[in-house]
């Protein structure tokens, strides 16, 4: 887990100190990117603290999420239609179930013996 | 790490290693820059965007605006060479008052009288969602009905936010702000009639009129009767460029008056 939050920092510090600029026209599709990333890190979290973690999974999960959610987004606005909204909620969705299966398990697993599983 | 429920946790040790731990961390490490740059999209569409068009918009308008007064200051200057003009000319008294008459109704001249003011303000009702909002705020035709009216009751000179009202005056809605002749105006609009301020303000206030039908929309109209209020001069150019009179009766009658007897 500790690595996983040091990626997550090194990453927003490449991010915020790369000079790198995204136009306005695509900031649409990297919000609705960056939430279908964020549901696939919860989903992993979940696995992890499940014990289904899988690796080939996650990554092909991590990635194929985000692509699909800004490929919808952008047929979403060729044919005027707010596919994004279904993305969002979707994956809001999930995310919220994700959690609060890992608070259901986490709570079992204190019951039982220990605090919180720390996935080391 | 140790717990209690052995076949979960092996498994998870043995995801858990190297290989799947650099993927984990690789893929954290996209995730934590694309929220960076996400962060600073949306900074950059907070500030940056709309000030650059704003800083560029305002100084046009700007110097647009000074012209405008450099011309205008032209223009009072030589209507006052006019008029001692026609002063000096001695001019046929009934002939004068006649001139003076037509420039009060072509709004050349300053004029005061009994009247009202009318204060209009864009709604401050809160808008509930779905509303549109634009339904509150004053449009032009909001300004059009009530000078309608004003006429109407009759009123016999009107400005509009010391923009006096004339035959070519417009009244029009640009962006966010409404043009009266070519001067950009915004709410509070205070509209200075000069009439019988009884008459005015009935006619305002009449049932189904138009003070009625805008307060629905919740936008403020306040008819104050006033003994004195000061309706100024028009003090945009006077220029055609395409009609031409027929007769050669001109407007300017100081010159024709004494040509033809």
């Amino acid at each position: 887990m500790w690595w996983a939050f040091a990626g997550l920092l090194a990453g927003l510090l490449i991010g915020l100190y790369l000079p790198i600029h995204i136009p306005v026209t695509y900031a649409r599709y990297l919000s609705i990117a960056v939430l279908a990333a964020l549901d696939t890190a919860f989903g992993g979290m979940r696995a992890s603290t499940e014990g289904e973690f899988d690796n080939f999974v996650f990554i092909s999960g991590f990635f194929s999420n985000i692509l699909v959610a800004a490929l919808l987004t952008y047929i979403g606005d060729r044919l005027g239609v707010d596919i994004y909204m279904a993305v969002v909620f979707a994956l809001g969705y999930r995310m919220f179930q994700n959690v609060g299966r890992m608070r259901h398990s986490a709570m079992k697993i204190s019951g039982k013996k220990r605090n919180l599983p720390g996935g080391k | 790490m140790a717990i209690g429920q052995p076949p979960t946790g092996h498994r998870r040790h043995v995801d858990f290693s190297r290989t799947s731990r650099t993927a984990v961390v690789l893929v954290c490490v996209v995730l934590g820059m694309m929220l960076a740059l996400q962060l600073k999209v949306q900074a950059n569409l907070k500030k940056e965007l709309p000030q650059q068009r704003v800083e560029e918009l305002t100084t046009r308008l700007k110097a647009v605006e000074e012209e405008r007064d450099k011309l205008q200051d032209e223009v009072a200057d030589l209507r006052v060479k006019l008029a001692q003009a026609a002063l000096g000319k001695n001019a046929i008294s009934s002939l004068e008052s006649e001139l003076m008459k037509a420039r009060i109704m072509a709004g050349l001249v300053e004029v005061t009288g009994p009247g009202v003011v009318v204060r209009m303000d864009d709604s401050n009702r809160q808008i509930k969602p779905g509303e549109d909002p634009s339904a509150f705020i004053i449009h032009d035709d909001d300004i059009l009905n009530v000078l309608n009216e004003l006429y109407a009751s009759g009123a016999e000179a009107i400005s509009i936010n010391g923009e006096r009202v004339v035959a070519s005056t417009e009244i029009r809605c640009v962006g966010p702000t409404i043009s009266v002749n070519n001067t950009r105006i915004a709410p509070p609009i205070e509209i200075t009639a000069i009439g019988d301020p009884e008459t005015l303000d009935r006619g305002l206030k009449m049932r189904g009129g138009v003070v009625e039908s805008l307060s629905f929309w919740g936008i403020e109209v306040l008819v104050k009767k006033e003994p004195v209020v000061v309706v100024p001069a028009y003090k945009g150019p006077l220029n055609f460029k395409y009609a031409k009179p027929i007769t050669p009766q001109k407007p300017d009658a100081g010159e024709n008056a004494r040509s033809e007897p």
